[in-house]
This record gives structure tokens, sequence and C-alpha cells, in this order.
């Protein structure tokens, strides 16, 4: 066998690493559409949509991932789906982010006066109208620094993804760990890789909080 | 293929659930304490401490926020022994945890120091406490009052992320569901078993730190 090199090493994670970064533009993305679902459920006017939402949301973020992303992998096979890895990781990630930017956008929702909902409702707008035209555009002002915030969670939670036998970044190491026993260096380089990705999400997260200024306008 | 569950078939293996909940309560009880205690200590570094070392702090926050956790699990447990530093599973579980909190909790606390009012520290000095003084007993108690809702959080989530410890071969309660689907395939079931047992100790948690929060912070403050 070939010995690896340290270039080797690198090589191979940032190949794994490219698992990741799709991973969690899966994801976020997914997250962001079922969110926005959850979002209108959450703040619905109707009682058991509203209730639902907060059922969804409650058990997504009063578990753990990994628990979700194993009942996901166990469960469908259960009722008769092979599901490989990719899908139940995608599937499992996408439901969680939505559960969290749900919540997020909720905030953000109910941080409008309450005056723009009264009077785009004395124009006679429906709920939708309202919420498309009035509400969510000075909402999406609000939510850009904490939306920007969690995309770092979302990175860091698809190295979990590597315990259902994902091949990502975290994967990727273990088996790169495997075969070079060197894990100082295989998982150090790992970390300063996830740190690539998420310290540049957090810190224009910060910056975009201070540019839009939004935590005290209103006060 | 028809799959029914059967709950029943995990009776004989209650001692093991058993365990890990015992072994999840330990490393969350453990981790949070001293997570906390290092999370104030950094707190204390960034906003009053030594100069020289807000820097080293700021590094530490930094990186343990923008990394995932099951890499700072498997680089303490898999690569320090290769610097000297050997620990056994639950050692290493524990002080990822530590490592892990202490730089949330800093951040959180930090959060709540800041917000304290100029006149505080000014009323204090005026009533000649030392640094150490003002920051102990002026500073960082309603501090830590006014960001005790979001630190309870902060724990609740490090005690989900504490699953991962499983991985090391830690006994906790993800071990106990990865161990009995083992034996009996009835992974379904081990796994909703220990995502419920997960949400009962979370509202159980909730609820010790919410009844912490009033014995030690007896005094109702005006929070701002």
């Amino acid at each position: 066998m070939s010995p690896f090199t340290t270039w080797d090493i690198v090589r191979n994670l940032l190949f794994a690493a490219q698992w990741t970064v799709i991973l969690s533009l899966v994801a976020f993305i997914g997250g962001g559409v079922v969110g926005l679902l959850m979002l209108f459920a959450r703040t619905s006017k109707r009682v058991a949509a509203r209730r639902l939402a907060i059922l969804y949301i409650e058990l997504f973020q009063g578990t753990p991932l990994l628990m979700q992303l194993f009942l996901f992998f166990f469960g469908l096979s259960l009722i008769g789906f092979n599901v490989p890895p990719w899908l139940a990781a995608g599937l499992a990630l996408t439901l969680w982010t939505a559960a969290f930017l749900a919540e997020i956008w909720r905030g953000c929702v109910e941080a409008i006066p309450r005056g723009q909902w009264e009077a785009s409702s004395s124009l006679a707008m429906s709920y939708f109208e309202q919420m498309r035209y009035v509400v969510l555009p000075q909402a999406l002002r609000i939510a850009v620094p904490p939306t920007v915030g969690f995309s770092v969670q979302v990175v860091k939670a698809t190295a979990l993804t590597s315990i259902i036998g994902f091949v990502e970044l975290s994967k990727a190491s273990t088996m790169i760990t495997n075969a070079t026993f060197q894990p100082f260096v295989v998982y150090g380089f790992a970390a300063l890789m996830y740190f690539a990705l998420c310290w540049p999400l957090s810190k224009s997260s910060q910056l975009l909080e201070r540019k839009l200024n939004v935590a005290h306008r209103n006060h | 293929m028809a799959y029914s569950l059967d709950f029943g078939a995990l009776a004989e293996y209650a001692p093991i659930f058993a365990k890990g909940v015992a072994v999840t309560s330990e490393l969350t009880l453990v981790g949070g304490v001293l997570g906390v205690g290092l999370g104030i200590l950094c707190a204390w570094v960034r906003t009053d401490g030594p100069k020289a070392l807000r820097p080293i702090v700021s590094l530490y926050v930094e990186v343990i926020r923008n990394t995932p956790f099951l890499i700072q699990l498997f680089f303490i447990f898999f690569g320090l022994p290769s610097i000297g530093v050997s620990l056994t599973e639950m050692q290493a579980a524990i002080l990822a945890m530590v490592v892990n909190l202490g730089a949330y909790a800093a951040e959180i606390i930090r959060a709540g120091i800041e917000a304290t009012p100029r006149g505080q520290f000014e009323a204090g000095a005026s009533l000649a406490m030392t640094r150490l003084q003002i920051f102990r007993n002026v500073v960082l108690v309603p501090a830590l009052q006014r960001i005790w809702p979001a630190l309870s959080s902060q724990i609740i989530i490090v005690m989900f992320g504490s699953a991962v410890c499983s991985q090391i071969a830690v006994e906790d309660i993800t071990f106990a569901a990865n161990f009995i689907q083992s034996r009996n395939f009835r992974a379904f079931e081990a796994y909703i078993v220990a995502t419920v047992l997960y949400l009962i100790l979370a509202l159980i948690l909730r609820q010790i730190m919410r009844s912490l929060g009033t014995i030690i912070f007896p005094r109702r403050r005006v929070v701002r």
C-alpha cells in the first residue's frame, strides 16, 4: 500500500467536504421551503393548523437530531422503502432545519407591529395577501441575520449524518484515520475545514445584524 | 411486508436503558456544571479579565462555535492520545461537553454582562469595591439572571448533543438503543423509546433549571 501523504489527506477531505456543502444546501433550501409552510401554519388563524405546527416544532426541537436520523434511516425501511443514507440524511435534516427556521421566522413576523396587520386587513386583504405584500417584506429584514446564523448550525449538523453512513467530511475523516492512524492530523484538518465553512457565515451574520441594526430600531 | 411494532420485545432490556439514562444524566450534570463554570471564566476574561488572555479566549470561542461537536469529540478521544494525552471514553466525553458548552455559555453570559448598565459599575466603585468584587457581586449575578433561560436552553441542546458520545462507546441512551437494535433488530422501537427518554429528560432538566433559577435568584429584578 502506498503511504498517505499529508496532501492525500487534505485532498480526500476536500473532496468529501463537497458533500457536506451539498447536504447543507439541500437541508437549508428544503428546510426553508418546509419552514415557510410551517410558518404559515404557525401564524394562521386556524387553531388546528397552529396546534399542528406547534407539535411539529416541539417534536423536532425537543429531541436529539441523531435520534431523528436513526428513526428516518431505520423507520422508513420498515414500512417498505429502501432508504439510502443520503436520502434519510437529507430528509431528516430538512425537517429538522424547517422546525428551527419556522420558529426563528415566527419571531420576526410577530415583531411586525399589530397596526400593520390591522391596516392591511382594513384594505380587505386576505391572510396570504397580508403576508405576501405587507408582513413578510418587513419581517425579511429582521430575519436575515438570525437565518444566516442558523445556517452555521445546519453545516455543523451535517456531521451527524456520518453516523448513519453518509460519506461527508466527518465520515471521510474517520475512514482516513482508519487508513493512516493519524487522528490528530486528520481531525485537525477536518475541524479546520468546518471552520472555514462556518466562520464566514457566523461573521456575516454578526455584520448583517450590525448593518441592518434591526434589534433596536423600533424602541 | 407488513411490520408490526412490538415494544414488548424491549422489556427485557429495560436495565440497559436505565443505565443509559444514568450515564446521559451524569454527562449532562457534570458537563453542565463545569461547562457553565468555564463559560463564566471565559466571559470574565472577555469583559473584565486580563487583556493578554482575550485573544486566546476569543479564538477558543470562535473555533468551538464553528466546528461540529462530533469532530471535537473525535479530536479529543482519538487525536489527543497521539500527543500523549490518553483519556477514557467517559473522560473524553465529559471534556468534550465541557469545552463545547464553555464556549457557548461564554457568549451567552457575555451578552448578559454587556447588558449591565454603566451606572452599576460606577455605583460599585463608589462603594469602594474592588474590580473583582464589582464583577462578582454587582455584574455577574444579575447577568446570569438575565440570561438564565438562554443558558437553560443551551444546556438542553448540549444534552441532545451528548447522544453523539455513543460513538466513542460511552454507554448512554443512544448506545443502549444501538446495542438493543443490534440484538433483536427492533431498531424502530428502540430508537422511539430512546427519543422519548430524551424528551422526558429534557422536560425534567427544564424544570430543574427553572427551580434552580428561583433558588439562586430569589429576588425578582426588573429585567429590561
